[in-house]
């Protein structure tokens, strides 16, 4: 069949308006879930028994793979920044530079990357599951909104962990730069501690706490949202959780740059 | 009375969906067949009000839920049991638990009251004992008899069933069908099933629908519809491969 040049001007045109519609589609549709989300936040009855068992899947069973990860992330930094710092003879700054770096950037970002690859992606498989084999399907049934049973505790929880799971990481990280800057290098437990002290603020402490607060946000919404949309059978749960994990990393590093450039 | 009137649905440019209207009276069991993939489940999800019609209008006792959203839905679905095909059992509760979840999540129903009333429903499924056992640890008809036990344990004036006997063995789908029939007997509900289980249905409906290319090209009796003259109903109650519906 002959095409006209008009048709062979006006498929590609129509494909990418299609394209387009179906983005912006999509973006309403991610946004319009955070916003229902958040209503049914606040909507009665609550469901607490749910949000202690969302937190203890993201929170709780996380806390060995923050620690690990935290104590070495700690232990590099201790290590390469008290090599550098020694070229210039300012070895007594390390304690600042560990706490700061770890508090403003690393403390947040590395532990939302860290509960995003153990607790996210699982939250999309479950909710992907429950999606594939009705289940959600029969709480809407039931009336029961999946809303309010399913994706506000996840999203709630993730508001309460991630800040508490970014705290123990600093910590951790910087007793992991104690170790090799004072017990293996020899610089003394009163400057590391000291000089921190001195340069840390409760400024450089808010900054982590809203970064954390706004990945938690973001990667239990990308989780949750890839789940309950996911797509047909087992490899549209399998696509699902890839693209939660990705699209959630990207938007963690994309998002600490925004608010690195914002916050104080 | 369920009346549903001209619904048209279509995904993506495949309208499956063409128009369909049915009645479905009062305290009956409609049992709604057709080819796999005909649309009996899409017509389903939308008297459910899972999915929205492109056109035509559903009323169930005189309210149209196709104009319906939110908890103005909700309040027809408390009135629904749904029994669907895989069961759609939550697979991190047990079977009682399942059982007992709408009664925990919709009734004020003390908790000795709700296990009185899941262990009932359990005994009249034949699954007393199993209620301990989680959904992956049961069988295929134990599944689906959970499924029912769930979908009834708020005595629901509608019960839905979506292909409740498909993939078990004939014993398995008499006994499930002399179930459904046993409970309605006993409850009285509104029944509307899609199955393509012929001719066991005959035995268990009041009524037949023959759903075919997006619309019911015939409804009534078992009887009648057994008796039925029109080429596309005869095909397929006798599985034949010429005919006008193509095969494959």
């Amino acid at each position: 069949m002959n095409t006209g040049p008009s048709e062979t001007f006006v498929r590609p045109v129509e494909a990418l308006g299609r394209i387009s519609l179906d983005v912006v589609e999509s973006l309403g549709r991610f946004g319009l879930f955070l916003g229902q989300a958040a209503v049914w936040t606040f909507v009665p009855p609550f469901k607490v028994l749910q949000l202690l068992q969302r937190i203890h899947f993201i929170g709780f069973r996380s806390l060995s793979v923050i620690i690990l990860t935290g104590a070495f992330t700690g232990m590099v930094l201790g290590l390469q920044v008290f090599l550098t710092l020694s070229r210039f003879g300012s070895e007594a700054f390390l304690g600042p530079a560990v706490a700061l770096s770890l508090i403003r950037e690393l403390g947040p970002v590395l532990a939302a990357l860290m509960v995003t690859g153990r607790a996210g992606s699982a939250l999309t498989a479950e909710i992907g599951i429950m999606r594939i084999t009705e289940q959600i399907d029969a709480l809407t049934v039931m009336a029961l909104n999946p809303m309010r049973y399913l994706i506000v505790p996840v999203i709630v929880a993730g508001l309460i962990t991630f800040p508490l799971m970014t705290a123990i990481f600093d910590v951790v990280g910087i007793f992991g730069g104690y170790l090799v800057g004072v017990r293996l290098l020899g610089l003394s437990e009163g400057t590391y501690f000291g000089e921190m002290q001195t340069f840390v603020d409760m400024a450089d402490i808010w900054v982590g706490f809203w970064k954390s607060l706004c990945f938690g946000v973001v990667v239990t919404w990308v989780c949750a949202y890839k789940g309950y949309y996911t797509g047909h059978g087992a490899e549209g749960v399998s696509r699902a959780t890839t693209e939660a994990v990705v699209l959630s990393s990207v938007l963690i590093l994309v998002w600490d740059y925004f608010l690195g450039s914002v916050l104080p | 009375m369920i009346r549903v009137e001209n619904l048209h649905k279509a995904f993506g440019g495949q309208q499956v969906l063409q128009g369909l209207t049915l009645e479905v009276n009062t305290g009956e069991i409609m049992i709604v067949i057709g080819r796999s993939g005909g649309g009996k489940s899409v017509f389903l999800r939308h008297l459910l009000g899972l999915l929205r019609p492109d056109a035509g209008r559903i009323w169930v006792d005189g309210v149209e839920i196709t104009a319906l959203r939110g908890h103005e839905m909700d309040k027809v679905r408390e009135r629904y049991g749904v029994v669907f095909q895989g069961g759609a059992l939550f697979d991190s509760l047990t079977v009682f638990d399942n059982v007992a979840f709408p009664l925990r999540e919709k009734t004020a129903l003390a908790a000795s009251e709700i296990a009185a009333r899941v262990e009932e429903k359990l005994a009249q499924v034949g699954l007393s004992g199993a209620g301990h056992k989680y959904p992956d640890e049961v069988s295929g008809g134990m599944r689906k008899r959970a499924a029912i036990a769930r979908a009834l344990v708020t005595e629901p004036q509608i019960v839905f069933f979506d292909e409740p006997t498909t993939g078990l063995d004939p014993v398995l789908v008499n006994a499930i069908h002399h179930l459904i029939l046993d409970l309605h007997r006993k409850f009285r509900f509104t029944a509307v099933m899609v199955s393509h289980e012929i001719p066991e249905i005959f035995e268990i409906a009041q009524r037949v629908a023959m759903l075919h290319d997006g619309v019911i090209v015939e409804a009534g009796d078992p009887q009648a519809i057994q008796e039925s003259g029109n080429p596309v109903v005869q095909q397929f109650i006798r599985g034949q491969i010429e005919g006008p519906i193509r095969a494959i």
